[in-house]
């Protein structure tokens, strides 16, 4: 493996289990010579990051609850005890309640819509306001600053059904990473989203219908097929290394091209809900 | 045992970690194997990749047991 992470330290926000879109980030990170962080949230995760940190040679596992700023302080004070600077995180969460991912938008209550824009979208901004002051300082010679990942998904782009309030997050959070671009930039920190096509993880597992998206997308996308967390993985390795150097405020589609239809194709077959 | 209750049990042991003479059909996931909320999750997802079925959120919250998501797979598979 080359060494385009060689030397490179960065926190992993978000990895659930090994279907997790940060664990086929995580892994390619790895592989290229990058050392890794992990944060979790409560003890029920923590028993799942801690051994997948193991796997690819970390031993730093931290709790971290996005939603509270004095645990956000208190995770990043951990982080720098030990890594006086980071050069990439990866923000790979997002939450709401799951009564309201199937039904009507119309429906969306205000504490799940707040709850929904703190935790998926008011988070990154939180996140990037401490991993930025952790980042090295742009030196004469170019070097320093540092990159920063979200994960995003099409339904910030346009409707698909019972994405409902998490698809307005993510508008919110694909904004969130046009604003952190242009605040960073001078600093050199990049600030990017993956817009991953679906992907059955833990947390699609709360989407209504999330099998019949799945089928719609593997049938209708220029590439014919859904895509994997290894698909994921190397295209979070281009954005956190160098080789995206000129690339920031950009959410980068890796969804077999989904993105691009304007209609079903003439090759797909009808189908319907199982 | 039957061909599915042999490969639910599998699964569970597999994922949970634990003895197999402990994954009995009468087995709780939750007080008898320590399972946690997202373990049945992932659980619900594993028997639904191994098994080509669907198990929507109404009919995996009454899956309590090893014989639970036996049985349902046994009525559900194709």
């Amino acid at each position: 493996m080359s060494g385009l992470m060689a030397g490179k330290r960065g926190l992993i926000m978000g990895l659930a289990n090994d279907k997790s879109l940060a664990w086929g980030i995580a892994k390619q990170l790895s592989a290229h010579g990058a050392e890794l962080a992990f944060t979790y949230q409560g003890e029920a995760l923590a028993k799942r990051v801690k051994p997948l940190a193991e796997q690819l040679g970390s031993d730093f596992t931290f709790p971290c609850d996005v939603s509270d700023m004095d645990a956000l302080d208190e995770a990043f004070a951990t982080l720098k005890a030990r890594w006086e600077t980071i050069d990439f995180v990866v923000h790979a969460i997002g939450f709401s309640d799951k009564n309201e991912l199937r039904g009507k938008y119309v429906d969306t209550s205000l504490d799940n819509f707040l709850m929904t824009m703190n935790i998926s979208a008011y988070s990154l901004v939180a996140v990037a306001n401490r991993a930025s002051a952790m980042m090295p300082p742009l030196k004469g010679d170019g070097t320093g600053g540092g990159s920063i990942l979200t994960l995003t998904y099409y339904g910030a782009e346009k409707v698909i059904p019972h994405y409902n309030v998490m698809g307005v997050a993510k508008a919110a959070l694909e904004t969130s990473v046009q604003y952190l671009a242009n605040d960073l930039g001078p600093a050199n920190i990049r600030v990017n989203a993956i817009s991953a096509g679906p992907i059955k993880t833990l947390a699609a597992s709360g989407i209504g219908d999330f099998r019949y998206i799945l089928k719609w997308n593997e049938l209708n996308s220029p590439l014919r097929r859904n895509v994997t967390i290894e698909d994921v993985g190397g295209a979070g390795l281009y954005l956190l290394s160098d080789l995206s150097s000129g690339v920031t405020g950009e959410t980068h589609h890796v969804d077999a091209g989904y993105h691009v239809v304007g209609m079903k194709q003439e090759d797909a077959p009808d189908i319907a809900l199982d | 045992m039957s061909d599915t209750a042999d490969r639910v049990q599998k699964i569970v042991v597999e994922h949970l970690g634990v003895e197999s003479d402990k994954v009995t059909q009468d087995a709780s996931f939750i007080d008898d194997l320590g399972a946690d909320s997202l373990d049945i999750v992932e659980l619900v997802m594993a028997f639904e990749e191994e098994f080509g079925v669907e198990i929507p959120d109404d009919a995996a919250e009454k899956i309590s047991t090893v014989g639970d998501a036996t049985r349902y797979i046994e009525e559900h598979k194709g």
